[in-house]
């Protein structure tokens, strides 16, 4: 069992295994915290985002406290201290990465978000140089403009990473959401635009209502194993088809899921929420669920499974098409309901497949 | 000259000293002929008389739009460059533009970019006012028929078909003022003060109270309104108002018969005031625009939810009619301190307010407690105030917020220095300890003499006739009266008073010339014998730090004194320096590196004594447990150590979400309730009463909420994270501290209880 091969490629890079940690920022704020998640067997990291947009509300916010109150007094020109008041914008996150890979082995993926074409693609140069293994682009907007057109939308995706693509050299991974009118076209344009990968899906953190206070609550809500299932989806229907490599992102949260993605055409699985919830320690898991699974099954490599299920491969190409959902849903009869919607998904066994 | 305020124009003489054909730059939220009409008669005639040149911006709505918010320093100085000559235009805004690269350079592209929009934008809108075109437009105003067809001045203008009365001049204003208040506050105001004699100064120092409600300072842009369909009449934006300036009363309807037209009213929610009305109203003239009162209105309309009980509104539209309805709100009966019950937010918050439109910062998070100390105890309450912001705000002289209700009763106020202020305080209980033994005693050596006849004091003169005499049981009444709340302090105080009416008429009435001095002594002190209430207040730079030798020598004296510590965990009058009420984390002047140890625990080391009454409050938090942390420590007759948590512009919030950061400070148990009773110690009970809920909120998000600790995440990333760790495991054992103090096994206490509501 223990000469199962993990390793994989991902994005040019050499990898343990397909479990690379996904973008977040309480899992890689910290050097230390890359360190524990290269100790605990992650075959490579996403750093957390660097939020364009954020770092100038964030200079925006300090300038505005840092003058609140101030040349109004008889007895202070200023409530806080000067010294402190700095901003080095991209520069926390660009030294990071440089510790980082003097310091470390495990495989450095940048993470640049941002949703309209600019001046702060050039942002992806200074990760580059920084020492970034390759970098994500996570392109992510809530489209709310009632005169702005699905083309318009799905071109300025295109542009955008058309333009990170000539900034740099390193791989480049785009991030995407699933909502987009044909996602296989879109996922055609980009890798003609320059994407090496595609990562399958970004989860949008959306605010909860609170029904007695009449608020808006800011809620986040951790992936189950379901969130799997539209990118288990989309990355079967598209493996094989293009030029470009998967990731799949959200809901992997045990060994067989990572089996399942990979059967559905990821090259890796990125992991996030099992990792919030359990430690970096959970990638312990993760790959001896992985490998045992593999050793029982006699696979002799993780890079087998790739694909095996995919669309173009699968023995029942049809069931990733719309026809599925009429079979599911003919075949429940009422008494089924309360089991199939009940069933735990963290118990001892598995979901409902 | 330039004028960045439009209400300064009526308050000061502008343009007194401008030479003929110089130069005027007024930020003008109006059109041209409308800024032009608003300016008044006696400027207009200046300016046509010193023939100046009148220049206009809006700069507020410049400053706004280039993401400024309230900030037109920018833009005004653009301007003043632009306009005065001092530099051929071109090579001041190049000087300008290059002076912001530098000054904001350090704080992000984003702070420069925002600076140069607003400075190009400057420029663009600035004009120069078409006399000509003013005049005409003003003609056409004044008289009826079609107006002119006037070129750049704003041809339809919308506020000429029904100009607003001008704002009555501050003469005006203080016509029907006190003496004291036209004659020496008036001409300081209008920063005349250079033109007063000398003796025009009370001789002793002595600063009438109630003066600040004079100002009228009209600097909000936005105010409070009330929707009374809404209101469920909480009394929580009356509490939290930091400048009094909402308020509500409960009257008769009949009451209101006279009321201006749009006075608002409801009837009364409360079951104790059925067949009552209520109203709220706000003094526009005196809001700062914080809009903390909006943020703690608990309540929305149901189908249009982003309407509050009370939202904000321009001011300028509201300040004529607001005038008239504040006024007739004062004229409204107070209601009768007695029948509340305190223990209720919406009844307590009916009590009149000794402490209002002080000039602390909007949103200030320390002028709530005092506010509402004055409140509860105001007729009564001497206050020993701490150099700090609280004795600048307190006594902001020309004017100061401390006043006093109908029957001229209010706080006696005094500053005295950092390190000395607890002592200072001590001293006037001592004193008032001192003149109520005294009244005491006289009024034993005298009683027997005019009472029952039976002691040997009567030696009266025969033929002054018949003294009135004090009938032994007032006597008796006021040697042994209880004073513990609001009605057994109000009748004690009608036995005092009836008691000076005696003495006074036994004086009228002719004495033993023997007599006449301990009568006299009588009438002086016998106020003592209504319970007083001394208060010793100031900032933690006070209490914690510089003045806390001795506030710890008079907690440990036993002296009946209530010390409220306005907890802001930084210096805040003088900038924002750190002090040992700073949290471990944060950012601070000298500590610009975030404080790396803990929070001094100065409840905790008062408790040690167990003879000291200690309460820590967030009014944001639970302000319930608030006012009953002031109740009791007012009743407890020994020491008394409010801790009151107060957000403050140094912690880098908006204070208009203060009361919010104060929720997320215990939600995280940064900041404990508690309230320890050392007569709860005498009934056999634990004295300490844990009132804060277990931790719930991560102390790094809420942390993450403040700019003081946020900073350190952009200067020193690896250091932020090593104190908020520091920070968790501090908070995390004094958490188990204050558990395992709270659950001793006391006789009535319960094992393993964690939160004594």
């Amino acid at each position: 069992m223990t000469s199962v091969d993990l390793t994989t490629t991902y994005l040019g890079l050499e990898l343990r295994n397909p479990l690379v940690v996904g973008a977040a920022a309480p899992l890689s704020e910290s050097l230390a915290q890359l360190q524990a998640l290269e100790v605990a067997g992650a075959g490579a990291i996403v750093l957390h985002s660097l939020f364009e947009e954020q770092i100038e509300r964030d200079q925006l916010e300090l300038h505005r406290h840092a003058i609140a109150g101030s040349n109004s007094y008889a007895e202070a020109l200023s409530y806080l201290p000067e010294g402190a008041l700095c901003h080095g914008g991209a520069q926390s996150y660009l030294d990071l990465i440089g510790q980082a890979r003097s310091r470390l082995g495990v495989p450095l993926i940048a993470s640049l978000n941002g949703f309209r074409p600019g001046s702060w693609v050039q942002l992806a140069r200074q990760l580059e140089q920084a020492g970034a293994q390759a970098i994500e682009l996570n392109i992510y907007a809530i489209p709310t403009d009632p005169g702005l057109s699905s083309a318009a939308i799905e071109a300025q995706v295109e542009e955008i990473v058309a333009e990170v693509r000539a900034e740099v050299a390193v791989p480049l991974a785009v991030k995407l959401s699933p909502f987009f009118t044909n996602l296989s076209a879109l996922a055609a344009r980009l890798v003609a635009a320059g994407a090496d990968g595609l990562v399958l899906f970004n989860r949008f953190y959306q605010s909860d209502l609170d029904i007695e206070t009449l608020e808006l609550r800011p809620n986040l809500l951790l992936s189950t194993p379901h969130d799997q299932r539209l990118a288990l989806r989309w990355i079967a229907l598209l493996h094989g088809r293009l030029p470009v490599q998967f990731a799949a992102s959200g809901g992997v949260h045990r060994g067989s899921d990572v089996v399942r993605l990979l059967m559905a055409g990821a090259q890796v699985t990125q992991v996030v929420a099992a990792l919030l919830r359990h430690g970096p320690q959970r990638l312990v898991g993760l790959e001896q669920e992985l490998r045992h699974w593999l050793g029982e099954h006699g696979y002799a490599t993780a890079r087998e499974l790739v694909g095996c299920m995919a669309q173009e491969r699968c023995p029942d190409p049809e069931a990733y098409e719309r026809v599925q959902y009429l079979r599911v849903l003919g075949s429940l009869a009422p008494p089924a309901w309360g089991e199939c919607l009940a069933q735990p998904w963290s118990g001892a066994g598995e979901a409902t497949p | 000259m330039a004028c960045h305020h439009w209400d300064f124009l009526e308050r000061f003489d502008l343009l007194a000293g401008l030479m003929p054909g110089g130069v005027l730059l007024l930020n003008s939220p109006f059109t041209a002929a409308e800024s032009w009409r608003r300016l008044g008669e006696r400027l207009r005639q200046s300016i046509r008389a010193k023939r100046l040149v009148v220049w206009l911006i809006d700069a507020s709505a410049v400053a706004r739009q280039a993401g400024m918010g309230p900030h037109i320093n920018t833009v005004m100085q653009a301007c003043f460059f632009a306009v005065s000559g001092v530099l051929p235009r071109d090579e001041a805004i190049s000087r300008i533009r290059s002076s912001i690269e530098q000054a904001y350079g350090r704080k992000g592209e984003a702070v420069v970019a925002m600076n140069l929009r607003a400075l190009e934008s400057s420029l663009e809108h600035l004009h120069q006012l078409d006399l000509a075109a003013a005049e005409a437009e003003l003609e056409a105003v004044a008289k009826p028929g079609p107006p002119p067809n006037v070129a750049g001045a704003g041809a339809a203008l919308p506020g000429a078909a029904r100009p607003e009365a001008a704002d009555p001049s501050l003469g005006e204003r203080l016509a029907s003022a006190p003496a004291f208040v036209r004659e020496v506050v008036g001409p300081l105001l209008e920063r005349r003060g250079d033109s007063l004699p000398v003796g025009a100064l009370p001789c002793d120092g002595t600063w009438p109270v109630g003066t600040a409600r004079w100002e009228k300072r009209n600097i909000a842009e936005a105010v409070p309104v009330w929707h009374s369909d809404l209101c469920v009449q909480c009394g929580k934006c009356v509490l939290v108002c930091p400048h009094a300036v909402i308020r509500a009363k409960v009257v008769d309807p009949a009451a209101l018969a006279g009321a201006p037209t749009g006075f608002l009213q409801a009837p009364a929610r409360d079951p104790a005031f059925a067949g009552q009305s209520f109203s709220l109203q706000v003094s526009v003239e005196d809001c700062t625009g914080c809009s903390i009162c909006v943020e703690v209105c608990p309540v929305r309309d149901r189908l249009e939810p982003r309407r509050k009980a009370i939202t904000m509104e321009p001011q300028r539209p509201l300040r004529q009619a607001g005038r008239r309805h504040w006024d007739f709100f004062l004229s409204l009966p107070e209601q009768p301190r007695a029948g509340l019950n305190l223990h209720k937010l919406g009844q307590q918050q009916l009590q009149q307010p000794l402490f209002e439109f002080s000039g602390a910062c909007a949103g200030c998070g320390e002028t709530p407690y005092l506010k509402l100390a004055s409140q509860l105890f105001g007729d009564r309450m001497l206050v020993a105030n701490a150099t700090g912001c609280s004795s600048i705000y307190g006594g902001n002289l020309p004017t100061t917020p401390w006043s006093a209700n109908g029957a001229g009763r209010g706080p006696a106020w005094s500053n005295s220095l950092f390190e000395d202020n607890a002592e200072f305080g001590y001293g006037l209980r001592v004193a008032l300890d001192q003149q109520r033994r005294s009244a005491l005693d006289l009024l034993a050596r005298l009683a027997g003499g005019w009472g029952d006849g039976d002691g040997d004091g009567s030696s009266g003169d025969p033929a002054a006739g018949p003294a009135p005499e004090v009938p032994p049981a007032l006597i008796t009444a006021i040697t042994t009266a209880r004073q513990e709340n609001e009605a057994e302090i109000f009748e004690q105080r009608q036995r005092v008073e009836a008691l000076k009416a005696l003495v006074r008429h036994r004086m009228a009435s002719g004495t033993d010339p023997s007599q006449a001095g301990p009568l006299q002594q009588l009438l002086e002190q016998a106020d003592a014998l209504v319970k007083k209430s001394v208060w010793l207040v100031g900032g933690d730079g006070w209490a914690y730090d510089i003045g806390f030798g001795g506030l710890d020598h008079v907690l440990a004296s036993g002296s009946d004194v209530n010390v409220l510590v306005l907890d802001t965990e930084v210096y805040s009058n003088t900038g924002g320096q750190v002090s040992k009420a700073t949290p471990l984390g944060a950012v601070a002047k000298f500590a610009a590196a975030g404080k790396a140890a803990a929070k001094k625990d100065l409840g905790l080391m008062a408790m040690t004594y167990g003879h000291v009454y200690v309460a820590s409050v967030a009014m944001g938090a639970r302000d319930e447990h608030t006012v009953r942390a002031f109740l009791e420590a007012e009743s407890y007759q020994g020491p008394s150590l409010i801790l009151a948590y107060s957000h403050c512009i140094a912690h880098g919030i908006d204070m208009a979400q203060g009361m919010a950061h104060q929720q997320a400070a215990v939600e995280s148990g940064r900041w404990l309730l508690y309230r320890y009773d050392p007569r709860r110690t005498d009934r056999g009970e634990n004295p300490l009463q844990l009132d804060s809920p277990a931790p719930r909120r991560p102390l790094a998000a809420a942390m993450a909420l403040e700019n003081r600790f946020r900073l350190l995440s952009h200067s020193q990333p690896e250091r932020a994270r090593e104190l908020a760790a520091a920070a968790e495991l501090q908070r995390q054992r004094r958490w188990a501290i204050y558990q395992a103090l709270a659950g001793q096994a006391g006789p009535g206490a319960r094992p393993g209880q964690e939160v004594n509501p």
